[in-house]
């Protein structure tokens, strides 16, 4: 009897702490696609977490950049999870200011092996996965099949620079408002720097040599940017230091690029019928290399992660787990299609054949990212993490004020030499002020 | 013949009038027009002007994604709240400046407006922490607070100016009649001047109503007014451009409404003492 009632009582404690548990995540996040579609789909995990409810903060990027990195470096605790990239993450991990995600490694349902190596390797920090990818993107060249054909060109799958800058040319008649090839000009680390660094790259350049020193002096970077700003006045529409991802976009769907060099998620913009007026004409091929055995493409993810000090560990772990499952990509086919399924995270999807019969793209966004090594990025070696950017605090900054000596010669306000003496001097002095260098 | 010369000028100035009314008031037009196209007709190139599909779509989906009642109500609670409270403690600092002055009077007023220069963001963090302790962060209360703060010295500069502009021996003559310090400021000074106060209320109001830095710094999901609202539609990466302009045309609508209603006791409060 007195068992039974210890046994009574101990069920009811287990029963209230249950009630007492029902708690709401503040979930910080970005207005991209993918994002807006996984608030529309939370029901799905409320229903099987009646005990958690969730509670959505949606900004736009460079908002909520400068909006959790405040909370949590101050440990505002406003947030329980925070949507970052993969810039951050080795930079937070490193500071202690997020959670490692242990029990989603060791969960065998979660796979996390499943993950694609080089999105997982870029938020790992001293072999411990600090940040879940919710999808991840390269960069890849998009071209009109139709403007090709009539030219007599062919696309190689893998294209050189060289071919790149010849075709582009052929294909420009400016006079009829036709520009051989568009590419981000706008200053910003995560503009015309994320496409300029990703090209340097396959150009044999660097931003710093083992010793942290400015590589903008070196002729590699030189080439790199020659060549760019000579092929934009050649091929490149008017205006285009001004022009970003979605001006781009823009220019790309209205038909207006023969080419256009930029994030594999693109590629569900510019087939899509509804956007965009060349979606049955598009072709897809990998980022231009030079021969020296790195590609011109990049890689990002959105990912999602927790901040430490954190109450709620266990409840946004299970969220984290829900939102970045193979069971989620599942949902979102069931709902919406194959299509719109966040892409760039998982292998077993690009194994998955009713994906591969939707997505003309897959093999391509897949080979993108596999090119890319964050730990690897250049032809030389280098003391950083990140292929279109460098993981340290100060590249934001940094990366910016290069960005716009880069900006200024391309709009010609500047000359090559004359940005790249620039550059040097601002990431000598940054670098010295951040103690990298004497 | 002096008369047609007028009517022409006259006609010359109101057509230059509205000129210059419709290029200020352009870029609103352009967004609430924005708000009724596709997306893909919003970055058409030439742009159409009144001739395209006109759909609702993008006001039923920013209403599905966000709580727009929500954030219009956290808005209204923080600019007037704000703004009432600043009044309150405007109104007799401004009396004691406009007429008791000291000699220090005009440095107390330089320094109130000095607290302007600084940039916002070289106070983020020591606010930050100030919030986070006192448990201010994401709550109307905090950011009541910090609004009434930074408009606190538009409010006295502007209240300041209208109390000048009145005599200060009509607010003798009722010392004389043996009103208190309290009748004084509210039976005699303030009825004289209403359309001061108005004009600060109203100004103070947009301005709380605009405020986007510390309204999207200090809050998260529960205090986020409108300008949390507008910063959720705007991306980097896909076109966004209806749905944008959708949400700005419901964030400004009611400010603009309010504007429009009390226009004329705007205009006069600004331009009170301009002319003599």
């Amino acid at each position: 009897m007195r068992m039974k009632s210890l046994m009574l009582g101990a069920c009811s404690v287990i029963a209230m702490a249950g009630f007492a548990q029902a708690e709401t995540l503040t979930i910080a996040t970005v207005n991209n696609g993918d994002m807006v579609r996984m608030q529309k789909l939370a029901g799905d995990f409320t229903e099987k977490n009646p005990d958690i409810d969730l509670q959505w903060v949606t900004l736009e990027e460079n908002v909520l950049r400068q909006r959790v990195t405040t909370d949590i470096a101050t440990k505002g605790g406003q947030y329980d999870i925070m949507t970052i990239g993969t810039y951050e993450v080795p930079i937070w991990a490193k500071q202690g200011w997020l959670l490692p995600l242990d029990k989603l490694v060791s969960d065998a349902n979660y796979d996390v092996d499943d993950l694609l190596p080089p999105i997982r390797s870029g938020l790992t920090y001293e072999d411990k996965l600090y940040a879940a990818p919710f999808y991840g993107e390269s960069s890849f060249t998009m071209y009109r099949k139709d403007l090709f054909e009539k030219a007599g060109l062919t696309m190689p799958d893998a294209p050189t620079w060289d071919f790149i800058a010849d075709a582009a040319r052929k294909l420009t008649d400016k006079g009829s408002e036709m520009y051989g090839i568009c590419l981000r000009g706008k200053a910003g680390w995560g503009e015309n720097m994320a496409l300029l660094t990703a090209m340097s790259n396959s150009f044999g350049a660097r931003w710093f040599d083992m010793d942290w020193k400015p590589q903008f002096d070196q002729p590699e970077w030189k080439e790199t940017l020659e060549y760019y700003v000579n092929l934009m006045k050649d091929a490149g529409p008017p205006g285009a230091s001004s022009n970003g991802f979605n001006e781009n976009l823009a220019l790309f769907q209205t038909g207006k690029c023969a080419m256009w060099i930029d994030a594999t998620v693109a590629a569900s913009f510019v087939s899509d019928p509804g956007e965009s007026q060349v979606a049955d004409k598009v072709g897809f091929a990998l980022a231009p290399d030079k021969g020296l055995g790195k590609r011109g493409n990049w890689l990002w993810a959105w990912t999602l992660a927790i901040p430490a000090g954190s109450q709620k560990t266990e409840a946004a772990e299970k969220f984290i787990n829900w939102a970045t499952s193979k069971d989620y990509l599942k949902l979102v086919a069931s709902k919406d299609g194959w299509l719109n399924v966040p892409p760039g995270t998982r292998t077993s999807l690009y194994e998955n054949p009713e994906y591969l019969k939707v997505a003309p793209f897959a093999k391509m966004t897949l080979d993108s990212i596999n090119s890319a090594d964050p730990t690897k990025p250049t032809v030389k070696p280098v003391p950083y993490v990140g292929v279109q950017f460098v993981a340290i605090p100060e590249f934001q900054g940094l990366g910016t004020a290069v960005g716009q000596q880069f900006s200024a010669a391309l709009a010609g306000q500047t000359t090559v030499d004359q940005a790249l003496k620039n550059a040097q001097q601002l990431s000598e002095r940054e670098m010295m002020k951040g103690g990298y260098i004497k | 013949m002096a008369r047609a010369i007028s009517t022409r000028r006259k006609l010359a100035f109101t057509a230059i009038g509205w000129l210059v009314g419709l290029v200020i008031f352009f870029p609103i037009l352009w967004t609430v027009l924005t708000s009724f196209k596709t997306e893909g007709e919003a970055i058409a190139s030439p742009p159409h002007f009144l001739f395209f599909d006109w759909t609702l779509q993008n006001y039923f989906e920013v209403q599905s994604r966000s709580n727009y009642f929500k954030h219009m109500w956290n808005s209204v609670v923080i600019s007037f709240g704000s703004t009432f409270i600043g009044l309150a403690i405007a109104i007799p600092a401004a009396w004691a400046m406009a007429f008791s002055p000291t000699k220090r009077t005009k440095d107390i007023m330089m320094w109130m407006l000095s607290t302007k220069m600084l940039p916002s963001v070289g106070v983020l963090v020591p606010i930050y922490l100030l919030f986070r302790d006192w448990g201010l962060l994401d709550t109307r209360l905090g950011l009541v607070i910090v609004l009434t703060m930074i408009n606190l010295p538009i409010i006295v500069w502007m209240l300041y100016t209208y109390f000048k502009e009145i005599p200060g021996e009509i607010l003798e003559a009722s010392r004389m009649d043996g009103a208190s310090l309290a009748k004084e400021i509210i039976y005699v000074l303030t009825p004289m001047a209403v359309p001061g106060i108005a004009s600060t209320l109203l100004l103070n109001i947009i301005l709380a109503w605009n405020e986007a830095f510390w309204t999207l710094n200090l809050s998260a999901a529960n205090a986020a007014p409108l300008s949390a609202f507008i910063a959720s539609y705007s991306s980097p990466e896909g076109l966004f451009w209806a749905k944008l302009s959708a949400a700005s045309t419901l964030a400004i609508a009611p400010i603009l409404i309010l504007g429009w209603f009390s226009q004329r006791q705007l205009v006069r409060g600004l331009t009170f003492g301009a002319v003599k």
